[in-house]
């Protein structure tokens, strides 16, 4: 089963749970798809790391057989390409690898050539297969390094925990394409509120079954856990706002490998998960 | 020479427009005939690099120098390989700037900000 776990922004814990249920499931795979900004790794400590550098195709013009017509310039949707003192100047940050102005160059003038994004490293931690996508920084779009991330999900039927990058945008979609059930960590905030709602939307339009955990939770109110009420949305646990845990997360420990009120925590919330994931196959099937 | 000025709207007497990709429309000002021409930023409403499209928009208007408050690097860097000029404008009308660089009291556009490659709300 594949598990993807997914909130409206950074920090909010979603890293601490895909973590710590991949550890409490044993023998399993953790995919960090936060490629901007992976974190999961530095609590593995993953050791006998491979590494695979990841590359995409972006556009070499030929100056010399360029004639200055401009259809590339025209063509290119991400406004990669310029015209400028009878040159064309790519950008090739802003460049999408659509292939689409090699193609239709009239004079041939445009080749593709690779350029390197990023890298994914594999390496296990215990009885876990840890596999991190790293975007380069100031690259446009992190997806290329993504759909090579999912590639990394293990045709056997262990379980697969994959660390979405925060937000809704078109990363998100990518990383949760293959996922079967969606766990959507929130704050028990009004911000927090806001958050969830904008990946509970996200979830619902791709049809994805789904909970959600609270994290940070506190005595008194929990707009977040309000939230899951009025709309009807399954909760699947909820993690504490304490001290012990704000150390060993800190620290970067992993917690459910520390404590066994921890391991008994994040044991039951994986327990869940699974009844639910179970439930939506039957359901489905 | 030709100036081209990011704008609001059709008018020489409002401020310069904050932003340079999005400007909905650029002022081309002629110093020699103090002829203004304003042309459409078909970049306004583009999903991204509007900063690059924009800067195609005032290479080809043929302009020697763009005010504008704030420029992004992509832009910026089509523009300079264009040989146009980039200076800051200053508080004040259109005008007031277009005097201002004239009289030579404009000073050129250090601070570039690197572009944003957010896909916020996702395609
Ligand atoms: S389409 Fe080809 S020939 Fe035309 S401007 Fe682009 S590179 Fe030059
Ligand atoms: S490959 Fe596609 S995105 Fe890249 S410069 Fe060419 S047309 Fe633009």
């Amino acid at each position: 089963m594949n598990i993807a776990v997914l909130s409206g922004k950074g920090g909010t814990g979603k890293t601490l749970v895909s973590v710590n249920l991949a550890a409490a499931a044993g023998k399993s795979t953790y995919i960090d798809c936060d490629v901007e900004e992976p974190n999961g790794h530095l609590f593995f400590k993953p050791e006998q790391i491979e590494s695979e550098k990841i590359s995409v195709k972006i556009p070499l013009i030929d100056d010399a057989l360029c004639n200055g017509c401009r259809k590339c310039v025209d063509f290119c949707k991400f406004n990669a390409l310029a015209y400028v003192g009878s040159k064309v100047l790519l950008f090739d940050v802003m460049c999408h690898s659509c292939g689409g102005c090699s193609l239709l160059c009239p004079q041939k003038a445009i080749s593709e050539i690779d350029k390197n994004v990023g890298e994914i490293q594999k390496g296990v931690s215990e009885d876990v297969t840890v596999v991190t996508g790293i975007m380069n920084t100031g690259e446009a779009s992190g997806v290329p390094i993504i759909k090579n991330l999912l590639e990394y999900i293990p045709s056997s039927n262990e379980s697969v925990f994959i660390d979405c990058p925060p937000g809704s945008a078109c990363i998100v979609m990518e990383s949760i394409k293959d996922a079967d059930y969606c766990v959507l960590v929130a704050e028990p905030t009004l911000f927090g509120v806001h958050n969830l709602n904008m990946v509970y939307n996200l979830v619902k339009l791709f049809g994805k079954p789904h909970g959600v955990v609270l994290n940070k939770c506190l005595e008194g109110d929990n707009p977040s856990e309000k939230f899951c009420i009025e709309n009807r949305i399954k909760i699947l646990g909820r993690i504490p706002f304490d001290n012990e845990l704000g150390t060993l997360n800190s620290n970067a420990l992993i917690v459910a490998r520390e404590s066994d009120k921890y391991r008994a925590i994040f044991t039951s919330l994986l327990e869940t998960v699974t009844k639910e994931v179970q439930h939506e196959t039957a359901v489905n099937s | 020479m030709k100036i081209a000025v990011p704008a609001d709207e059709k008018s020489l007497d409002l401020g310069v427009c904050p932003s340079f990709g999005r400007a909905p429309y650029f002022l081309i000002y002629d110093t020699e005939t103090n002829e203004s021409k304003f042309i459409d930023n078909s970049a306004a409403a583009s999903q991204g690099g509007a900063g690059v499209k924009a800067a195609q928009t005032i290479i080809d208007s043929k302009a020697d120098a763009l005010l504008t408050p704030r420029c992004g690097e992509n832009a910026a860097v089509a523009i300079k390989a264009a040989n146009i000029k980039i200076y800051k404008t200053i508080d004040g009308s259109i005008m007031d700037n277009i005097n201002a660089l004239v009289e030579g009291k404009l000073s050129e556009l250090v601070d570039i900000h690197p572009g944003f490659h957010g896909h916020q709300g996702g395609k």
